[in-house]
């Protein structure tokens, strides 16, 4: 299966998606189709499925959006060999061949807590909720280097919206899937598994924070979050959780998995900000993947539309 | 004295081979999507590495009673030294850019650069005084005393690399498990030299002429 788009299969050659769709119906009817006497090339189909259909197929009908950037996206090549995903590896030149295989499909989400209907649904269904939208955004990882990424999604928020959390929902938290035998990283401790991230509501409904299952135009590829991930492209890399399996409502402020691992270095918030240093680092600058000089990094990774939601905030102390 | 060349000679080939590597991919496109992160971890991970080979080298020789490998720990040394020059060089040029202002604050405030700054330093007086020259000028004795300073670049280096990563300490637990061990039989070596030498002193004067 491929993964790196530039490889050696054209895109003439990759499945496109609603021939796989139509696979997926018709492998549903193979037993009866068998008996009726199918072709020897069909069954050959069948034993060999179109796996670069999960990783590469076009996403039609994506709508422009007013928050893109115009900075350069960063290549493809390195958003997809460059990866912080340590359920695959702490080396983030491995999650894309870590993850070649990974089973994005069947994929459900479940609702849970503080919602009138708890509920799971589909991948596929969450997918058509909303009109898919390219959002080019900047992404500033708390290591200092960044990438510009055109996401495919839409805002948490429609989501959020169908799924009618009751009045007591303050806070919403993300899990991402605990799979070690899919997950080579989740056999070891360097973090305890599964996952997990959390917003304020208020910073889950507002419309920068995506929900996304695409980038460059096509189906998000296994080491960048497949099938789904939160994008939240104001707070550092790691509050932007992939590949996730539960979205749970809550009272009470949830406690993310790097706060858990180092308290001094990682809070709840993580919003970008230049002036609060990291304490193994500064975070004043960061390097741009592809640019020699490093440039300066900006208040809320330069989204200052979210400014209101903080206010009258110690943004020192909560970091 | 032929082996000896022809190990010093396979040493220094090999030696380069990293640093070849990094200027290979660095032509080719290999270097990824960070290239200076990668050569960054390189350099530093082929630093720690050669001090921990200068440091094998004393127990080999004693162990495999092939006393002669002395010969080629100052190289050694030193290539530990051009790859610390070379990290030393990749932080302040090509991540820093000479920002003096932001390299002051770095020393001053992160404790893994601090760390990381004080061995570089640390070995600087050790590879200027690399030369036989040198060890004649110093006096054996002196040199030596000078050179164990070593051990603290070493134990430094390993602090450096504990503190900098963010959650996966598997690598520079590993680099420390090596250097205890290291350190450990110079230790061991030390005690037990010392219980000899009480021995010795405490044993009675050997009866005249019974020791020829």
């Amino acid at each position: 299966m491929l993964i790196g788009k530039p490889g050696g299969i054209p895109s003439s050659e990759i499945t496109p998606k609603s021939v796989f769709l139509n696979r997926r119906k018709f492998l549903a009817g193979v037993g009866l189709a068998a008996v009726g006497g199918v072709g020897l090339r069909d069954i050959g189909d069948l034993l060999n499925p179109p796996l670069t259909a999960y990783a590469n197929a076009k996403i039609d009908g994506i709508q422009k959006s007013s928050f893109n950037t115009t900075e350069a996206q960063t290549p493809y090549k390195d958003v997809t060999n460059y990866n912080n995903f340590y359920e695959f590896s702490t080396d983030k030149y491995e999650p894309a061949g870590l993850a070649k295989d990974f089973k994005t499909r069947p994929w459900t989400l479940k609702i849970e807590g503080d919602v009138k209907q708890k509920q799971v649904l589909d991948v596929d269904a969450i997918m058509k909720m909303a009109a898919p939208e390219e959002r080019i955004y900047r992404h500033r990882c708390v290591e200092g280097w960044s990438i510009v990424v055109p996401w495919v999604g839409f805002s948490l928020s429609e989501l959020i919206k169908r799924v009618d959390p009751l009045p007591k929902a303050k806070f919403v938290e993300f899990t991402t899937i605990y799979d070690p035998k899919q997950m080579p990283g989740q056999r070891s401790n360097v973090l305890q598994w599964p996952y997990v991230e959390g917003l304020r509501m208020d910073e889950a409904m507002h419309p920068l924070c995506l929900l996304c299952f695409g980038m460059y135009g096509e189906v998000l590829p296994n080491q960048d979050g497949a099938p789904l991930r939160i994008v939240v492209p104001w707070k550092y890399g790691f509050k932007s959780a992939k590949s996730i399996v539960r979205i749970r409502f809550t009272g009470s402020q949830p406690l993310n998995t790097w706060q858990q691992s180092n308290s001094h270095e990682y809070g709840f918030y993580s919003n970008v900000n230049p002036t609060v240093d990291h304490p193994r680092w500064s975070q004043a600058k960061e390097r741009r993947l592809g640019e020699f000089f490093k440039r300066s990094t900006l208040m809320f990774n330069g989204y200052d539309q979210v400014a209101s939601l903080y206010a009258g905030m110690d943004l020192r102390k909560n970091f | 004295m032929n082996r000896l060349r022809i190990l010093k000679v396979f040493i220094f080939l090999a030696a380069l081979i990293p640093l070849g590597l990094l200027g290979w991919k660095a032509f080719h496109d290999g270097l990824g999507a960070n290239p200076i992160e990668v050569i960054t971890h390189a350099t530093g991970d082929w630093t720690l590495r050669l001090i921990l080979v200068t440091l094998g080298i004393t127990p080999l020789r004693r162990i495999s009673r092939q006393y002669w490998l002395i010969g080629v720990r100052r190289m050694v040394g030193l290539f530990a030294f051009l790859y610390a020059t070379l990290h030393f060089f990749t932080y302040i040029w090509l991540d820093k850019f000479f920002d003096v202002h932001e390299m002051v604050k770095d020393v001053a405030k992160r404790p893994f650069i601090t760390v990381g700054f004080s061995a570089f330093i640390l070995m600087i007086p050790l590879a200027l005084t690399s030369t036989a020259w040198s060890i004649r000028r110093l006096g054996g004795k002196n040199w030596q005393r000078l050179h164990r300073l070593i051990y603290l670049t070493a134990i430094l280096g390993v602090v450096h690399y504990l503190w900098l990563v963010k959650a996966d300490h598997t690598k520079p637990i590993e680099y420390g498990i090596l250097l205890g061990i290291l350190l450990a039989y110079r230790v061991g070596v030390w005690a037990s030299d010392k219980a000899a030498e009480r021995r010795r002193q405490a044993a009675p004067p050997a009866p005249v002429g019974a020791g020829v």
